[in-house]
């Protein structure tokens, strides 16, 4: 385990290779402050603070020039309120910004059951968890798990595997089910299952006494239209809020791949493996960047197999009727046309998704947030939740290229231990591997969304939980944030809302 | 670059301490005493114009929908097609006043706020299926009769209460009121028939006297207009300039940049985003009628003439009544003139630009959108230009905004 250090600046990507470009840019810049500081300060007579050395420490509570421009200089919007996370990207151009308001319209209307008068909306289901993508990314934000036995899930749901992976990778679903239950049917079908998730109290309390709980989270499925589930796996899963999808594709699979250690070859306890997806376009293994185990390779095809999975939609990309193998009737249902999903709307929909801005930080030159900011290097946070990267190349739109993001990721997977392992694999994650989430927009989810249930499943009830939800190879980390004061924390805190 | 930048920063923080107390003295005076040089215009009497209008042109749309409302009354009482045509035109009359009130959505005001009854009164798109019968696309000939007029197992009882609490409930295209509710029930589906002249849907009379369902569409089709008139007199009631405790009071109350900023914001998004990309550039895109606004009367390039003329409204502070009288006074143009005569100038030319782009879309909308295109796009970019000038002048007078779509 590494050690905690006074030295680091908070927002060198640390595992070597990975982002030179980026790390030499920041250590220039570095220089330059400190060389700066130490001359302009006692000019201004604030000879108080030294600079004898311990410019490290200055230089943590200083903000980086251009740190709250979270997307880059042309994806990033300024805009903390309850459409923080809808707008578009500043750098579009007049073309992409009205197929932008198409993608919008897209993803914002509900599909119905075919046949209908609409043609060109019909195709729902016969599965289907919801009808629109907004009712799961409401506001373009997070989802969270039903409040109460009985409510609807709306940005929540369940997936499961028989624990076999097929030729290309993807997990093996009951032969009933899928991979995934739909608690919603067209007419003349039963939804598969009604969902709920009912919690256990753990209590727990830090170094310096403060009692906290964590609720860990039991899943129940009744009502099986097919037969009992037995005991599969079940892995709740939130939607995410849906900023900077196109400045996370746009990152060079190399940068990714660079800062890859699988089998932690640096000794630091952190091993951060990539996901190599099948990626349907290219028909062949690449790089996962999307979803709660990195399982979707490109905003596109995250997009499509939402339609396919969420909605029952088919698509260029997945051509074929959401339907497990021994669904009783399900491939004979009445379809919206092939695909359902026409080749431009999905278009529209991956511009759409792949440009909504990133909301700028707030109070990012606040003292406490950048004492915050320190803490979160201190505590080697920031060795998977890499601050900072440059964006290489895009095919969804060129302002997305060239540009210096912060997303507070890696993008790979990560051992999260025991409390959360769900048992599911996917492609090359284990059941007990996440992909580290990004955290730019975490601290507007209240706003937009008016919860703050984080990680996988919701189990978190803000940002304290879920550190402290960390194991495996994060449990380090969240020992020394329970050791931290209660000053301490509360700046982390600080600094993980202004995100 | 950097260093200067700290530089500046700091250089700028050591002036502002040591300038701090004379400025703060400088403001006091010159709040007490107006500019004696220029004759400022009034902010005060600018919302007032707006609210004037806001609530002239609601009470034309209520005038509009009680004669709309007299003219279903009076074709179920009599289902001739005489009196369906009449009601029919009343409808399109009743659209061109209504038309110019959206330009007050997006304001954070009452007819789009949370409790705000726009859901009811204007949603779209709707899907028609939800309501009455429609053609089954996949068989020529038979239709689809599963909506709430036809479904008397699930629904045995058509009252106003059910068609509230049916509008939007499982889905947002699940609208069971407002305008377009009454639109589809008299006209019906438009299946753009050329030989018929596409004059939008062909709803037959005997839907009203000898089919099935016809007792319960007339029900239904009474209903919703009386709806209509009950969310426009609470838009009546919110901006009546004799109310005192109304959301006109609270608006006239509103913090001037608050107010610019509701304002600006209501006409940018509209221009920008609302019209020119959800009601127009999505159905040039997608090459489908469904898409268009008004797709049962082919009234859409109505639509867009009003809403624009709404947007053109607001911002030159003046309306013209359904009687021809004008309702006018100090405006958010005086103000911008006012603050930079060359941004004035800019937003001036921009929002006539747009009201002639908007004058040369041909009727009907959806054969213009697949083959006059250019047309529609023109009339996005003049919108679209003319929204992000109404940013620019909204920053001229010190306010920032967004004309972005929210969700």
């Amino acid at each position: 385990m590494r050690a905690p250090t006074r030295h680091s600046t908070s927002a060198r990507p640390r595992r070597r290779e990975g982002g030179e470009g980026v790390a030499l840019y920041l250590g220039m810049k570095t220089l330059l402050l400190r060389l700066f500081a130490c001359a302009l300060i006692p000019v201004l007579s604030w000879g108080f603070i030294a600079c004898d050395g311990a410019g490290e420490d200055l230089n943590a509570l200083v903000a980086e020039p251009g740190e709250e421009l979270s997307g880059g200089a042309r994806g990033t919007i300024f805009n903390s309120g309850a459409n923080a996370f809808g707008l578009p990207s500043p750098g579009l151009d007049n073309q992409e910004e009205l197929f932008f308001g198409v993608g919008n319209s897209f993803f914002n209307q509900s599909w119905v059951s075919a046949p209908a008068s609409t043609t060109a909306r019909d195709g729902l289901g016969p599965f289907f968890n919801a009808r629109a993508c907004s009712s799961c990314h409401f506001k373009d934000g997070r989802g969270r798990p039903p409040a109460f036995p009985g409510e609807r899930p709306t940005g929540w749901l369940v997936r499961t595997s028989v624990g076999s992976l097929d030729a290309q990778g993807n997990p093996v679903g009951d032969e009933r089910y899928g991979t995934q239950i739909q608690d919603a049917a067209n007419n003349g079908f039963p939804a598969e299952a009604a969902l709920a998730v009912t919690y256990e109290e753990i209590p727990g309390q830090f170094a310096d006494g403060t009692p906290y709980s964590l609720r860990r989270p039991t899943i129940t499925v009744s009502d099986e239209a097919y037969g009992p589930l037995g005991t599969l796996p079940l892995s709740g899963r939130t939607a995410n809020h849906l900023s900077g999808m196109g400045l996370l594709e746009a990152i060079p699979e190399a940068t990714i791949l660079a800062l890859a250690d699988p089998d932690d070859m640096d000794g630091d306890g952190i091993s951060g493996r990539a996901n190599m997806v099948w990626n349907v376009r290219e028909q062949r293994r690449t790089l996962g960047r999307f979803g709660w185990k990195a399982e979707q390779p490109t905003v596109e095809q995250q997009v499509a197999s939402a339609f396919h999975g969420d909605m029952g939609l088919t698509s260029a990309l997945f051509p074929e009727e959401n339907c497990a193998p021994a669904s009783p009737g399900c491939t004979d249902a009445p379809t919206g046309g092939s695909p359902e999903v026409e080749e431009k709307g999905l278009s529209r929909v991956t511009l759409y998704s792949g440009s909504l801005a990133v909301p700028a930080r707030r109070d990012w030159q606040e003292p406490a947030v950048l004492r915050g900011k320190a803490l979160f290097a201190q505590l080697g946070c920031a060795n998977c939740h890499v601050p900072k990267f440059e964006t290489g190349t895009s095919t969804i739109a060129a302002s997305h290229e060239n540009q210096v993001i912060r997303p507070y990721t890696d993008l790979l997977l990560h051992d999260m231990g025991d409390g959360l392992a769900d048992g599911l694999e996917t492609f090359d994650a284990s059941g007990r591997e996440w992909r580290t989430p990004p955290l730019w927009g975490l601290g507007l989810i209240q706003t937009v969304n008016g919860h703050m249930e984080l990680l996988h499943d919701g189990r978190a009830r803000g940002v304290v939980e879920a550190i402290l939800w960390h194991g495996g190879e994060a449990e380090a980390s969240r020992e020394q944030f329970r050791q931290l004061s209660q000053a301490e924390r509360d700046d982390l805190v600080r600094f993980l809302h202004s995100l | 670059m950097f260093t200067t930048l700290i530089l500046m920063r700091t250089l700028y923080l050591a002036t502002a301490a040591l300038v701090a107390m004379p400025l703060l003295l400088v403001a006091c005076d010159s709040s007490d005493d107006p500019d004696p040089v220029v004759d400022p215009i009034d902010t005060a009497a600018v919302f007032a114009t707006y609210a004037d209008i806001v609530f002239a042109s609601y009470e034309d749309s209520y005038d509009a929908a009680i004669a709309l409302d007299q003219a279903i009354d009076a074709f179920i009482a009599n289902p001739t097609q005489a009196n369906f045509d009449v009601a029919k035109q009343a409808w399109l009359d009743s659209n061109e006043p209504y038309g110019q009130t959206e330009a007050y959505r997006f304001s954070n005001g009452p007819i789009d706020d949370e409790d705000g009854p726009e859901g009811l009164l204007n949603a779209w798109p709707l899907d028609e299926g939800y309501i009455d019968y429609v053609a089954d696309p996949s068989n020529p000939g038979q239709f689809i009769r599963m909506g709430i007029v036809n479904d008397a197992t699930t629904y045995p009882t058509i009252d106003a209460q059910l068609l509230v609490d049916l509008n939007e409930a499982g889905g947002e295209k699940n609208i069971s009121t407002g305008y377009h509710a009454v639109e589809f029930l008299l006209f019906g589906q438009d299946f753009n028939d050329a030989t018929t002249g596409d004059t939008g849907g062909q709803r037959p009379v005997t839907d009203y006297t000898t089919d099935a369902d016809a007792e319960r569409r007339k029900q239904y089709l009474g209903l919703v207009s009386d709806q209509l008139l009950a969310n426009l007199q609470e838009m009546l009631d919110a901006w009546d300039p004799n109310g005192s405790s109304n959301y006109r009071a609270t608006f006239l109350a509103l913090d001037t940049n608050e107010a610019l900023a509701n304002v600006f914001t209501g006409i940018g998004t509209l221009a920008k985003s609302e019209l020119a990309v959800e009601r127009m550039f999505v159905a040039v895109d997608n090459q489908d009628q469904e898409d268009e606004h008004s797709c049962f009367s082919d009234n859409t390039d109505r639509d867009i003439v009003t809403n624009q003329q709404g947007v053109a409204n607001v911002y030159r502070g003046t309306y013209t009544r359904t009687d021809g009288s004008v309702v006018s006074g100090p405006s958010l143009a005086d103000l911008v003139a006012e603050a930079d005569p060359t941004v004035a100038a800019t937003v001036d030319a921009s929002v006539a630009a747009a009201l002639a782009a908007v004058d040369l879309i041909p009727d009907p909308f959806d054969q213009a959108l697949i083959n006059n295109q250019q047309v529609i796009l023109d009339a996005v970019q003049a919108l679209q230009t003319q929204g992000d000038n109404f940013v620019a002048a909204a920053a001229a007078l010190g306010v920032s905004i967004n004309n972005e779509l929210p969700d």
